[in-house]
């Protein structure tokens, strides 16, 4: 019988044979395995501090978080850049920006000729010292990605923030003054969305046309693409879930929801994650599961080598459902085309 | 215990216990039917929300504000919705108030 798609609750099997719930058992049963390939992005968790502390946060970044990664990390970060030639070099947090090594940690990967993507949260901008953050990226060609998880004020205050809608309005016009989301001026602004609570996002194609539609016309700002990111089980959000009650519906849905197709799709295939510390691991959410990369990798930055690293079996967890349920979850949106 | 549970939406696919022959035949037109056509999967899921309260099913109205959800809707698009179904059940009642008028009407002097 064919998965239901639209009842996500229902499942299509009946329930004497429900499917397996150990993540590395479903990818088997689905006569699929799940090995890295070749390591194409660097992505480099600068530490935990932030100056939001949304609620859906697998990271539980905030402002009193004291996880922020020295300058000498920062440099082994940049040698690492420089000496292996990864194509991407994708830095988050907590809010990036914030590390004293932020601005030197973008300009020396993009001298090594590597495509830099900042995952900016938009009110950053306003702090101290941070006004011109618009015309740095644009200086360095730099790929901003950030999180506006609705079009709308109430959904994306009671996720992120009181006033944070507003302030996110207003770092998207400045954004737009600086070329980024403009069409024809070659400064990608891509948004994410990802739902405010315990459900599952939709289809990408779809709430993108929303997006491009209702925040043209009620606010005059544009983007290039919208990414949906399904929440994850893991810290703040796993928190929410059991304090309402919907850790067991909530983990149950992104179990019945698995797609094999996503599967050949998931970002841990070419993605590598430094923490702040210089620790590797397969993805940010192991990270924050203090999962590291499978022995016997060497486990720091310093060590890398792309060789050992192509081919790795991945670290998985049950966490790992969240990345295939539906149409699969990446930092670069939805897996699988709708 | 209430005659209703939770957990027995996530259960629906049991009765396909008897008569599987069946219930596959329903769940195969079910399916084709909220799929993307002439109207949008959302728009499919509002009309279900809608629909859902005119029957006062517990396990659709569950369902269908998922659905609605997870398809970008937002609770302002929900209640229009359910409005409308209000709307109409309201107005169904009201209209056959002119049935009480012919009866009346035609005994009254």
């Amino acid at each position: 019988m064919k998965r239901s798609k639209v009842l996500p609750v229902v499942n299509a099997e009946t329930s004497a044979a429900r499917a397996p719930a150990d993540f590395d058992e479903r990818v088997a049963a689905a006569g699929l395995t799940l090995r890295a390939g070749v390591v194409e992005t660097l992505q480099v968790n600068v530490g935990k501090l932030c100056n939001q502390a949304c609620k859906h946060c697998h990271v539980d970044a905030s402002p009193k978080r004291t996880e922020i990664m020295s300058e000498e990390t920062a440099g082994q970060i940049i040698e690492a850049v420089r000496r292996h030639g990864f194509k991407t070099v994708d830095i988050t947090g907590g809010a990036p920006e914030l590390n004293p090594s932020f601005r030197r940690l973008v300009a020396e990967s993009r001298a090594a000729g590597a495509h830099v993507i900042v995952r900016h949260n938009l009110t950053v901008m306003f702090e101290p010292g941070q006004e011109d953050l618009p015309e740095f990226f644009g200086a360095h060609g730099v790929e901003v990605v950030s999180s506006l998880p609705y079009f709308l004020e109430q959904q994306t205050d009671a996720q992120r923030g009181q006033g944070v809608f507003a302030k996110s309005l207003e770092a998207l016009r400045r954004l737009n003054e600086a070329g980024y989301g403009i069409e024809g001026r070659g400064l990608t602004l891509n948004l994410v969305y990802n739902p405010v609570g315990a459900f599952l996002p939709p289809a990408q194609g779809a709430i993108e046309s929303d997006f491009k539609r209702e925040l043209r016309a009620r606010y005059g700002v544009s983007f290039n693409s919208l990414y949906t990111i399904t929440n994850m089980p893991i810290k703040r959000f796993l928190d929410y879930l059991r304090r309402t009650g919907n850790e067991e519906r909530y983990m149950r849905k992104l179990v019945e929801s698995f797609n094999p197709q996503a599967v050949a799709g998931l970002m841990c295939r070419t993605l590598v994650s430094v923490d702040w510390t210089g620790r590797l691991y397969d993805c940010d959410f192991n990270q924050m599961l203090d999962l590291g990369v499978a022995a016997p990798l060497p486990q720091t930055i310093a060590q890398f080598d792309p060789r050992e690293f192509a081919g790795r079996e991945i670290v998985t967890a049950a966490h790992c459902f969240g990345c295939t349920a539906g149409a699969g979850s990446s930092c670069g949106g939805s897996v699988v085309a709708s | 215990m209430s005659y209703y549970e939770e957990d027995d939406l996530s259960r629906f696919t049991d009765m396909g216990q008897h008569r599987p022959d069946l219930f596959e035949k329903f769940m195969a037109w079910y399916q084709a039917c909220q799929e993307d056509g002439a109207l949008s999967r959302r728009e499919k899921a509002l009309i279900g929300l809608a629909v859902a309260h005119a029957l006062q099913c517990p396990y659709c109205i569950d369902a269908y504000a998922q659905s609605c959800l997870e398809s970008g809707s937002n609770m302002e698009q929900m209640t229009e919705a359910i409005h409308m179904a209000s709307a109409l059940r309201g107005g169904a009642a009201l209209i056959h108030g002119l049935q009480a008028h012919n009866s009346a009407n035609k005994v009254s002097m």
